[in-house]
């Protein structure tokens, strides 16, 4: 189907009056409302994970329905499960391979402290090799709590110096 | 219980050494580490105990000879019955046993993780290699000298560890473990209760 619109320019008959706003507030708009979850499902927190991207919790209603396999896509790791010493490495890296802006969110007792594996193979919180944003506690947690942990991020980064940060990086 | 009397007396027979062991529930026998290859074939193949069901050790603590002990949970899918087999690994600071994998490709990784917890070598085993810690991890886990809280050491990945300046520590029980303790003739003392090892890194570990 053609369109009838041939405008290539801005035509304000059609978009309406220019909006002016801060930088920040629409750099940060569009980060929190897109942002791509790195499910790092390590153990059963990963069942609920599922639980909030299906459709009785959705986690879609908050733009981070797209979950990402490629750490270079993602903005978000969700730490979902117990993390042994042999995988930490391994979490580290995937850490480092994702473009920055990037956040964490540790999901569940044993990311955020190593949680019942009081164990010489369980890392003691996932914060000893990742900077963690929010912590959610539970066994798992209930899939609202991720949807909450997730909207805290978001209220976080609201409040960043994007456009600062941006200039200065 | 009759076909079961017939495998051990069958067993014996045929390898003179085997003894029979204390049981409680399926027959047992003690073998010589030796025979483990030549006496679990026979099972196999005259016996129908085509299943090995688990494969594991026992460490009987430091200063006890001999210290490691493998045991065989063989299943006949057949007969439907069950037979311990136990054998006492020889050197008991280099401990090894005869591999089984040739009998049973499902030994390989059962011989791993007993190698992995236990640092028993199984001799002729296509691959030993550490399954659940890493390599170059420097301790056996299962062994009865490692504490249960772990011991401190590097980070698996030495670019990591540099990145991030964390190593595996030792993580010891908040109000706990619960477990009971050995040695009391009085039963008021002995019994399982919460030791107390809540040190951290940040709280130094009491004197005992």
């Amino acid at each position: 189907m053609v369109s009838s619109n041939t405008e290539l320019a801005y035509n304000s008959k059609i978009e309406g009056e220019v909006i002016v706003s801060r930088a920040d507030a629409v750099i940060n708009w569009i980060r929190t409302n897109s942002m791509w979850p790195m499910p790092m499902g390590l153990a059963c927190c990963a069942i609920e994970l599922m639980g909030v991207g299906a459709s009785r919790f959705d986690i879609a209603r908050f733009g981070a329905e797209v979950m990402r396999f490629s750490p270079r896509q993602a903005d978000c790791m969700i730490v979902a499960g117990t993390v042994t010493y042999k995988m930490a490495s391994a979490v580290r890296r995937i850490y480092d391979q994702m473009a920055g802006p990037k956040w964490v969110i540790a999901m569940g007792a044993c990311a955020s402290s190593g949680g019942m594996y009081r164990s010489y193979a369980t890392l003691q919180g996932v914060d000893r090799i990742v900077p963690v944003d929010v912590y959610v506690s539970g066994c798992p947690p209930r899939p609202e709590a991720l949807l909450d942990a997730l909207m805290k991020l978001q209220d976080k980064v609201k409040r960043e110096r994007s456009a600062k940060n941006l200039l200065s990086a | 219980m009759s076909a079961t009397a017939d495998v051990t007396t069958a067993l014996r027979e045929k390898f003179p050494q085997v003894t029979l062991r204390d049981s409680l529930d399926h027959p047992a026998v003690n073998l010589p580490a030796a025979e483990v290859p030549a006496a679990l074939r026979f099972l196999r193949d005259e016996r129908g105990f085509d299943l090995l069901a688990d494969l594991t050790a026992v460490d009987w603590a430091e200063g006890v000879s001999p210290r490691f002990t493998v045991v065989y949970h063989l299943f006949s899918t057949a007969g439907h019955e069950y037979l311990r087999v136990a054998a006492d690994c020889v050197n008991d600071l280099e401990p090894s046993m005869p591999s089984v994998t040739a009998l049973w490709a499902g030994a390989d990784w059962h011989e791993r993780e007993c190698y992995d917890m236990f640092g028993i070598r199984f001799d002729g085993h296509p691959d030993l290699r550490r399954i659940l810690m890493w390599e170059g991890y420097p301790y056996y886990p299962l062994r009865k000298e490692f504490p249960l809280a772990g011991i401190e050491t590097p980070l698996p990945d030495a670019e990591v560890a540099a990145e991030t300046g964390t190593k595996v520590i030792a993580a010891p029980m908040a109000g706990g473990p619960f477990v009971a303790s050995p040695g009391e003739i009085n039963l008021t003392e002995a019994e399982p209760r919460a030791k107390d090892e809540s040190w951290n890194e940040h709280r130094e570990k009491p004197e005992a």
